[in-house]
């Protein structure tokens, strides 16, 4: 195993960093991301106690970028945890049982892999009451496992061939407990690779939705909203733009960064 | 070949028929009705509109109801916008939408291939890295970060592009669209070109190539580069479905009056019909552009045939 690149590093680094600013910024700043500032309205940075400035209702635009974010974090994780599942079961009994059935649900995710991702992602969008976005997050997991199904029923079809599997096939160990002992701790490393580089994804598909109005409803805020929101007054305040894009930016690619790392990793020879 | 084709072609009619019955329940299932806003309506107007409308049969009758008219070509009318069916809405849309999805296709590969070249031409060096870098950006960002930010710079603090009021017929308003949406797919290719050519660059072709004494450039665009597109050709029809479904995010951004709308506007309105016609009509496109990108590739490449 090689060690993790510099670029990966930075990238551990910066989304430590990020996140735990993101889950102190209530500690770390007197403002919250409700309140209304009548004496700051779309203050600049660095104006009075808003480090970043606040947006047209006199709201800090720290505080809400920072719950922006853990929102945005949450449920990139929630969303693929759910995929992870899905994904895993599915592909590891596929790759197991092979035959039939493997071909059968096989073609199951080549149909639903050719429909249009986004169009599912919005109807399931409106099909959930609005703000109940836990709801709307394992939803989006579950359009998400696709890929992830593919990859692990790959690597199930070159474990079934180990020694170690028909051994545990001979001592009688029934089907169920062989995937769940044998097979998922060796694709566990490819699953979180691939994982990791899913969580960006699920932001960018949470951003997508909230900067369309689909998404994070008031009074809470996405970076995909505040974006938006910024647009609309980018030419008097663009702050109010360049704030969640930087970070929005940031965060992804802080995360695509941390699962290629983790991919090169995985497929890197071994000595 | 055609046999390979029409294969392919009857490939689709699985997925198309999944695509419409899964849209048409899910959205079904969504709360509320597409004459809910209207503040309380009458008894009488609203199972009135619902007759209209065939709201009022079980869902079972909508669907096949729905399937008859779909095999006619005829998307139903649009309950919101009130005297119009969905392929005129559609229709009036469409044209705008396809010109800055196509414009944004063309330039992604004429712009995107000579990049990875390059990178490829001095792989490791600064140029390379500075190029690969600038592409992995492009990958990750998406439209609704670019867009703004472009249009701020090269619409507001360096009034290049015209970017608000939009005039038909006046192509200043396309180009910040337009570049938006070729950014992401244009450094997809430049690193698709750029990891196929540096491999291709190392076969024993090209070294004979080399040893008969021909100029490095003329190994590079008349041996090495045709062989190193392949990888880039099998991206096309991804491309393209990426474009038309990112012309949404863009036609959003830059407030331009293009069909993507529609599918946002009529999910939240509950206009069934015109979400459904927007799913099925992007759908169908999508579909084509991957079939037609799997036919060149085995055109090109017949080792893929089956």
């Amino acid at each position: 195993m090689s060690a993790l690149s510099l670029r990966t590093r930075i990238a551990v680094v910066g989304l430590l960093a990020l996140g735990g600013v993101a889950l102190a910024a209530p500690w770390l700043t007197s403002w919250s991301a409700e309140a209304l500032d009548w004496q700051h309205l779309a203050a600049p940075p660095f104006d009075g106690s808003h480090w970043l400035g606040t947006d047209r209702l006199g709201r800090d635009l720290f505080a809400r970028s920072m719950q922006a974010i853990r929102v945005s974090i949450a449920l990139g994780l929630l969303a693929a945890l759910v995929s992870v599942v899905i994904g895993v079961s599915w592909g590891a009994t596929a790759g197991f049982i092979g035959g039939r059935t493997d071909a059968l649900m096989m073609r199951f995710v080549d149909i639903v892999y050719a429909l249009p991702y986004v169009f599912i992602v919005i109807i399931l969008a409106t099909l959930f009451p609005r703000g109940s976005l836990a709801a709307l997050f394992i939803a989006i997991g579950a359009v998400g496992w696709l890929t992830m199904a593919r990859i692990v029923r790959g690597q199930t079809l070159a474990l079934r061939r180990r020694e170690f599997v028909d051994a545990a096939i001979a001592s009688g160990a029934r089907t169920p407990s062989i995937l769940w002992r044998h097979i998922v701790p060796n694709v566990a490393g490819t699953v979180i690779a691939y994982a990791t580089l899913t969580i960006p994804q699920l932001i960018l598909f949470e951003s997508f939705l909230s900067f369309l109005g689909l998404g994070v409803q008031e009074p809470y805020a996405s970076l995909g909203s505040l974006i938006n929101e910024g647009a609309q007054e980018m030419e008097s305040s663009p702050w109010m733009l360049l704030v969640p894009a930087t970070l929005l930016s940031v965060l992804l690619v802080a995360f695509n960064l941390l699962g290629e790392g983790l991919r090169a990793r995985r497929e890197a020879p071994r000595e | 070949m055609i046999s390979f084709a029409l294969r392919r072609l009857a490939g689709l009619v699985p997925t198309l028929f999944v695509l419409v019955t899964a849209s048409f329940f899910i959205i079904r299932l969504a709360p509320g009705g597409p004459f809910d806003q209207e503040q309380s309506l009458p008894p009488a107007i609203r199972a009135n509109l619902d007759a209209a409308y065939g709201l009022d049969r079980p869902l079972a009758v909508q669907y096949g109801r729905y399937l008859a008219r779909l095999a006619r070509g005829d998307l139903g009318p649009s309950f919101r916008y009130k005297d119009y069916s969905v392929n005129e809405l559609i229709g009036n849309g469409l044209p705008l939408s396809l010109t800055i999805g196509l414009a944004a296709a063309l330039l992604a590969f004429l712009g995107g291939v000579p990049l990875g070249a390059i990178a490829a031409w001095r792989a490791d060096s600064a140029t390379d890295h500075a190029l690969m870098g600038f592409s992995m950006l492009g990958v990750i960002l998406p439209g609704f970060v670019v867009g703004p930010v472009l249009a701020l710079l090269f619409g507001i603090y360096w009034p290049l592009f015209r970017i608000a009021g939009f005039e038909a017929g006046d192509p200043s308003f396309l180009v910040l669209p337009v570049i938006t949406l070729a950014l992401p797919v244009m450094a997809y290719v430049a690193r698709l070109t750029r990891d196929s050519l540096v491999e291709v660059l190392q076969s024993n072709f090209v070294r004979t190539a080399r040893a008969k004494g021909l100029p490095a450039r003329v190994v590079l665009l008349r041996h090495a580069l045709r062989p190193a597109l392949m990888p880039v050709v099998s991206y096309l029809g991804p491309a393209v479905a990426f474009v038309v479904t990112g012309s949404l995010v863009v036609e959003a951004v830059f407030g331009l009056p293009g069909s993507g709308r529609y599918l946002v506007q009529g999910a939240i309105d509950r206009d069934y019909p015109l979400v459904m016609g927007m799913i099925l009509v992007y759908g169908v496109f999508t579909l084509v552009c991957n079939l037609v990108a799997d036919l060149v590739y085995g055109w090109l490449d017949p080792r893929v045939r089956p």
